[in-house]
C-alpha cells in the first residue's frame, strides 16, 4: 500500500481515476503497438520487396488501410469521450449537503486547514493535516491567500487549484484508514517542493475524540521550565505570527501552533516533529526550507530549552 | 515570359551575383538582406540557445539524479527551469521553424528572395536582442523565475519584486515582434512569389505546413502579446489587470497564456510534419501517398490547435460542461494527426526505404510522436489530467511530443538540408551513431517520468525526499539525459568535421523532388539563374528534359516575379529594395525602447521618439532620378 500514489485508491473518486488510468494505459498502449506494429511491417515489407510501388491498385488498396486506421482511431476517440463524460458525471455527482465542511487555504508555503461549523465555538484552525472520518464525505472548499496553489492528495482525488480571488469546492472521501500523503501540485514560488501535507483517516469515534482535543484550548504549563517557554513564545518575536489559543498569542500569519506537538512533521512536511528538528527548525528555518517566511532567531540556550519544553507541551 | 532554355552564359553570374550579391562596403554583413543569409545566422543563433536550453536541462537532470541533492540552490533551480523552458520556447522551437523556413521558402518556391526582406531582417535582429537580453540577465542572476507560462500572482508585482519577470515579459515582447515579422514576410512569399506554374495543388507539403504554422502565428501571438503587455503595466505601472483583491483576475492569465501556448506547440511541430513528409517521400523514392489528406490534416491542425487552450487549466475549477468541449477537441485533433502517420507508413510501404539518418530520424519522429500522442489522449481527459496535470507524467507526455515530434524531425531536416546548406554532406556514420543515442537518451530519460508521475512526482521541485521512493527513477532519467548530451556531442562534432572534411554533395545528392535541389549547393545569391517552371507537384521528378524556365526578369537590377495566388501565373515584377542598415537599427531601437522599459515607463515615449526618424529612414523613398522607373511593379 503506498501512501502517495495515484494507483492505489482509498476512496470512491481515486477508484474511480485509477479505474480510468489503467483503461487509458492499456487502451494506448495496444494501439501504439499496433501503430509501430505497422511502422514496423512496412519497413520490413518494403526493404524486402525492394522497389516502390504505384498504380491505381496499390493507391486503392493503401486507400483501405489508410482509411480502416483512421476510422478504427476515431471510433476509440469516441468511446474515450463518452468514457470521460461518464466517469466526469460520476465524480460531479459525489455532492452531500450532510458532508464534513473543510476550508484548505493555501499559503507560501504551507496549508492552514479550517474545520467549518454553523457554531462558532465549534469551529477548528490546525495546519498541514487533515483529520477525517472514515466513510463519511468530506467536503473540501479551497482557495488561497497568495498565489496559485493545487491541492493533492492522489489517493483520494484529482487535483484542485486554489486561486486567489476563487474558491473551489470538492468531495472526497477515504474508506480505508490510514495515512495519505499530499502536495502543492501548482508551482508557488522557492520551496513549491515543501508544501506538503496529510490526510489522515481515522474511525469515526477516533476522529471524534482527535477533534475534540483539538477543540480544547492549548495545555496550561505543567511546570516552571514550560511556563517560561510559553512566556518566552508570548514575548519574543513568535506571537507576531502565530496562535497559540488560551494564550497571549493571537496572529495569524503563521500556521496555528495550539496543538502542534501533535503533528507528524515540521515545515509541511519538511523535516519530522522531533526536539532536536524543532530545535534546528526555531534557530534557522532558512537553512532547513530556504526562502521560508520564518525567520531565524537567536535565543540563548536556556530559553530554547524551555520554548521546546512548552512548545512539546501542545499535544 | 515562358519561354525554352534560355542561353546559358557565364557573365550572367557576374551581373546577377552584383545585383544579389553581398553588399558592398562597410557593415555590409549587416546590411544583406538575403533570406540564405538571415536565414543560415538565424539556424545558428536558435542553435546555440538550443545548446543553452540543453545545459539548463542536464543542470536539472544533475540535481534532480538523487534525493536532497544540493548542486543548486532553489532559487538558481526556479531560474534554470524557467530559463529552461522560456529558451526552448521562446528562443529555439518558434524561431528555428522561422529561420528553417526563411532558407528554404524561397528556394523552395523557386524565387530569388523573401517579400519584405528588411521587416524580415529586422525581425532576426530583434529576436537577437531578446534572446541576449534574456541571458545578459541570466548571468547577472536576474533571470526569471516564475516558470515559462509565468502565472500571475506569482510573477505579479506583489510576490515577484525586482526585474526578474520584468525581463521575461519583454523577452516575450522581442519574440512576439520576430516571429510576428516572420509570419507576415512568408505569407506574402507563399503566396505571391511561387514559380510559375506550382499552382495551389503543387505547392511542397512543407511549404504548406509552413504557410498554415505562420497563420498560426499571426493569430496566437497577439494573445499573449496582450498578456505580456497587462503584466508589464501591472508591474510598472500599478494597474491591476491580474489582481484579484481589486477586482482583477489571475485567471484572465492563464486563458491570454494559453490561448497563445497551445497553438504554439503547433508552431513549432506542424513544419516538423512537413520536414517528414519530404523525408518520408524522398528516401522511400515515391510519391507521398495522400498529399490532399495531408494538407487538409495540417489545415485542421492548425484550426483545432485554437481550440485546446483549456485543456491547460482542467483543476481550476472551471465549469464541466465547459471543459468537456475542450476535452473533445483536444481528442478531435488526433484525427488528422492519425491521418497523417497513417499516409507516412503507407508511402513507407509502397516505397524503398533508404535508410539514411534522415529518414531514421523520420521513422523515430513517428515511434515517439505517437507515444507522445497517446499520452496526450490520456491526459485530454478531464478526470485523469486532474490526477496527471503537473507531475512528471505531462513531463514525460510533453518531451515526448516536443522532442519526439519537433526536434527528431528538425534534425532529419538538418542531416537532409546540411549540403544544400553548406555544400558538404554530413558524416552517415556519425549520424547514425548521434540517431541511436538521442533515440534511446530519450526514451531513458523520459519513460520512466510516466511512472514518477503516477508515483506523485510533482514537477518544477528543486528537490524531493528520499522516502518518496523517486530517487531510482530519477537516476535512471538521468542516465538517459547524459546519453542526449552524448548524442549532441557527436552531432557538433559531426558539423564541424564535415563542415571541413564532408563528401561535396552536388546540387541534389538525395534525389530529391523540390526546387531547392534544382540548383547548386550551397545556392548562389540570387538562388536561380533561370526562374524555374514547375509542371508537377513533384518538381524535379515530374520535370521533362526540355522544361520551360521563366525570363524576362532583368539581370541588373533587383527584380522578383510576382505570380497569382492560387494559379502561379505570372503578374507583375516587382523591384526589390535595396540592402539596408536601418533593420538593424531599428532592432537595436525597439531593443533600447523594451530593455529600457523595464526601468522607467520614459523608455517609451523617448525611445519612440529616438526609433522614429530610423523607420522613417528605413521607408523613405527618394525622389527617383531623371530615367529612373518610379513604377515598382508593373506587368510582366
Amino acid at each position: 500500500m503506498r501512501e502517495f500514489s495515484v494507483t492505489h485508491p482509498v476512496g470512491p473518486q481515486a477508484a474511480r481515476l485509477s479505474e480510468m488510468t489503467w483503461v487509458l494505459t492499456w487502451l494506448t498502449t495496444a494501439v501504439c503497438v499496433i501503430v509501430v506494429g505497422f511502422l514496423l511491417y512496412s519497413l520490413l515489407h518494403a526493404h524486402r520487396r525492394g522497389n516502390a510501388v504505384g498504380g491505381p491498385a496499390v493507391e486503392r488498396k493503401l486507400w483501405w488501410w489508410v482509411g480502416g486506421s483512421v476510422s478504427a482511431t476515431t471510433v476509440i476517440l469516441f468511446a474515450i469521450l463518452i468514457y470521460n463524460l461518464s466517469t466526469g458525471r460520476a465524480l460531479a455527482a459525489f455532492a452531500d449537503p450532510d458532508a464534513l465542511t473543510i476550508r484548505v487555504i493555501g499559503h507560501q508555503w504551507w496549508w492552514e486547514v479550517e474545520y467549518r461549523d454553523p457554531l462558532p465555538n465549534r469551529r477548528l484552525t490546525t495546519a498541514n493535516e487533515i483529520h477525517i472520518p472514515v466513510g463519511r464525505r468530506v467536503r473540501l472548499e479551497v482557495e488561497s491567500r497568495d498565489v496559485i496553489h493545487s491541492f493533492w492528495a492522489p489517493n483520494l482525488h484529482g487535483k484542485l487549484d486554489l486561486t486567489p480571488g476563487y474558491t473551489a469546492t470538492t468531495y472526497f472521501r477515504a474508506d480505508t484508514a490510514g495515512t495519505y500523503h499530499g502536495r502543492c501540485a501548482e508551482f508557488c514560488g522557492l520551496q513549491h517542493a515543501h508544501m506538503d501535507f496529510f490526510v489522515i483517516a481515522m474511525a469515526p469515534p477516533d476522529f471524534a475524540r482527535w477533534f475534540e482535543a483539538q477543540l480544547k484550548t492549548a495545555a496550561s504549563p505543567a511546570d516552571t521550565l514550560q511556563a517560561r517557554g510559553r512566556e518566552i513564545f508570548e514575548t519574543k518575536t513568535c506571537a507576531m505570527c502565530h496562535t497559540i489559543r488560551g494564550t497571549e498569542a493571537n496572529s495569524g500569519i503563521g500556521p496555528d501552533l495550539t496543538h502542534v506537538a501533535s503533528r507528524r512533521t515540521l515545515g509541511a512536511g519538511t523535516i519530522p516533529n522531533s526536539r532536536g528538528h524543532l530545535a534546528g527548525w526555531i534557530l534557522d528555518p532558512q537553512r532547513i526550507k530556504p526562502g521560508a517566511k520564518m525567520p531565524p532567531n537567536q535565543l540563548a540556550a536556556s530559553d530554547l530549552h524551555a520554548l521546546l519544553g512548552y512548545l512539546e507541551s501542545l499535544k | 515570359v515562358i519561354t525554352r532554355e534560355a542561353e546559358p552564359g557565364v557573365s550572367r553570374h557576374n551581373v546577377l551575383e552584383r545585383t544579389w550579391g553581398p553588399p558592398p562596403g562597410m557593415f555590409s554583413w549587416f546590411r544583406t538582406l538575403d533570406h540564405k543569409a538571415i536565414g543560415k545566422r538565424y539556424i545558428v543563433t536558435a542553435l546555440i540557445f538550443f545548446v543553452l536550453g540543453g545545459i539548463e536541462a542536464a543542470i536539472m537532470r544533475m540535481q534532480l539524479a538523487r534525493p536532497e541533492n544540493g548542486l543548486v540552490s532553489p532559487d538558481r533551480y526556479n531560474q534554470i527551469f524557467t530559463m529552461h523552458g522560456a529558451t526552448m520556447m521562446f528562443l529555439f522551437g518558434v524561431p528555428v521553424q522561422i529561420a528553417m523556413a526563411i532558407y528554404l521558402i524561397p528556394l523552395m518556391l523557386g524565387t530569388r528572395n523573401l517579400s519584405f526582406p528588411r521587416l524580415n531582417a529586422y525581425g532576426y535582429y530583434t529576436y537577437v536582442v531578446g534572446g541576449t537580453l534574456l541571458y545578459v540577465s541570466f548571468f547577472l542572476n536576474m533571470g526569471p523565475d516564475a516558470g515559462w507560462f509565468n502565472y500571475v500572482p506569482l510573477s505579479g508585482p506583489q510576490y515577484a519584486a525586482g526585474k526578474r519577470i520584468d525581463v521575461w515579459a519583454q523577452t516575450v515582447t522581442f519574440t512576439e515582434i520576430a516571429a510576428l515579422a516572420g509570419a507576415v514576410t512568408l505569407i506574402a512569399t507563399i503566396l505571391k512569389q511561387r514559380a510559375p506554374g506550382m499552382s495551389l495543388n503543387r505547392i511542397p507539403v512543407y511549404v504548406w505546413s509552413v504557410l498554415v504554422t505562420m497563420f498560426v502565428i499571426l493569430f496566437a501571438m497577439p494573445s499573449v502579446a496582450l498578456g505580456s503587455f497587462m503584466l508589464a503595466f501591472d508591474r510598472l505601472v500599478g494597474t491591476h489587470f491580474f489582481n484579484a483583491a481589486e477586482g482583477g483576475d489571475p485567471l484572465l492569465w492563464q486563458h491570454l497564456f494559453w490561448f497563445f501556448g497551445h497553438p504554439e506547440v503547433y508552431i513549432m511541430f506542424l513544419p516538423a510534419t512537413g520536414f517528414v513528409s519530404h523525408l518520408v517521400s524522398v528516401f522511400s523514392g515515391r510519391r507521398l501517398f495522400g498529399y490532399t489528406a495531408v494538407v487538409l490534416s495540417i489545415i485542421a491542425t492548425g484550426f483545432l490547435s485554437f481550440g485546446l487552450w483549456v485543456h491547460h487549466m482542467f483543476t481550476t475549477g472551471l465549469p464541466q460542461l465547459g471543459q468537456s468541449f475542450f476535452t473533445a477537441a483536444s481528442l478531435m485533433i488526433v484525427i488528422p494527426n492519425a491521418i497523417q502517420i497513417f499516409c507516412w507508413i503507407a508511402t513507407l510501404w509502397a516505397g524503398r526505404p533508404r535508410f539514411t539518418t534522415p529518414l531514421l530520424y523520420a521513422i523515430g519522429f513517428i515511434v515517439l510522436f505517437t507515444i507522445g500522442g497517446l499520452t496526450g489522449v490520456m491526459v485530454a481527459s478531464v478526470p485523469f489530467d486532474q490526477q496527471a496535470h503537473d507531475t512528471y507524467f505531462v513531463v514525460a507526455h510533453l518531451h515526448y511530443v516536443q522532442i519526439g515530434a519537433f526536434v527528431f524531425p528538425l534534425f532529419g531536416a538538418l542531416y537532409y538540408w546540411f549540403p544544400k546548406i553548406t555544400g558538404r554532406l554530413l558524416s552517415e556514420k556519425l549520424g547514425k551513431l548521434n540517431f541511436w543515442l538521442f533515440f534511446i537518451g530519450v526514451n531513458v530519460t523520459f519513460f520512466p517520468m510516466h511512472f514518477l508521475g503516477m508515483m506523485g512526482m510533482t514537477r518544477r521541485v528543486y528537490t524531493y525526499l528520499p522516502e518518496s521512493g523517486w530517487g531510482p527513477l530519477n537516476l535512471l532519467a538521468t542516465i538517459g539525459a547524459v546519453t542526449i548530451a552524448v548524442s549532441m556531442l557527436v552531432f557538433f562534432y559531426n558539423v564541424v568535421t564535415s563542415l571541413r572534411s564532408g563528401v561535396i554533395a552536388g546540387d541534389d545528392p538525395w534525389g530529391s523532388f523540390s526546387l531547392e535541389w534544382a540548383t547548386s549547393s550551397p545556392p548562389p545569391s540570387y538562388n536561380f539563374r533561370d526562374l524555374p517552371f514547375v509542371a508537377g507537384l513533384y518538381a524535379l521528378w515530374d520535370r521533362e528534359p526540355d522544361t520551360p524556365v521563366a525570363t524576362g526578369l532583368r539581370d541588373d537590377r533587383p527584380e522578383i516575379l510576382l505570380t497569382t495566388v492560387t494559379d502561379a501565373t505570372p503578374s507583375a515584377r516587382h523591384m526589390h529594395p535595396d540592402p539596408s542598415i536601418y533593420p538593424v537599427l531599428s532592432a537595436l531601437g525597439t531593443g533600447s525602447i523594451f530593455v529600457g522599459s523595464i526601468f522607467t515607463p520614459w523608455a517609451y515615449p523617448v525611445g519612440a521618439a529616438l526609433l522614429f526618424p530610423t523607420l522613417l529612414k528605413w521607408v523613405w523613398k527618394w525622389p527617383p532620378l531623371p530615367g529612373e522607373r518610379t513604377e515598382s511593379e508593373e506587368p510582366a
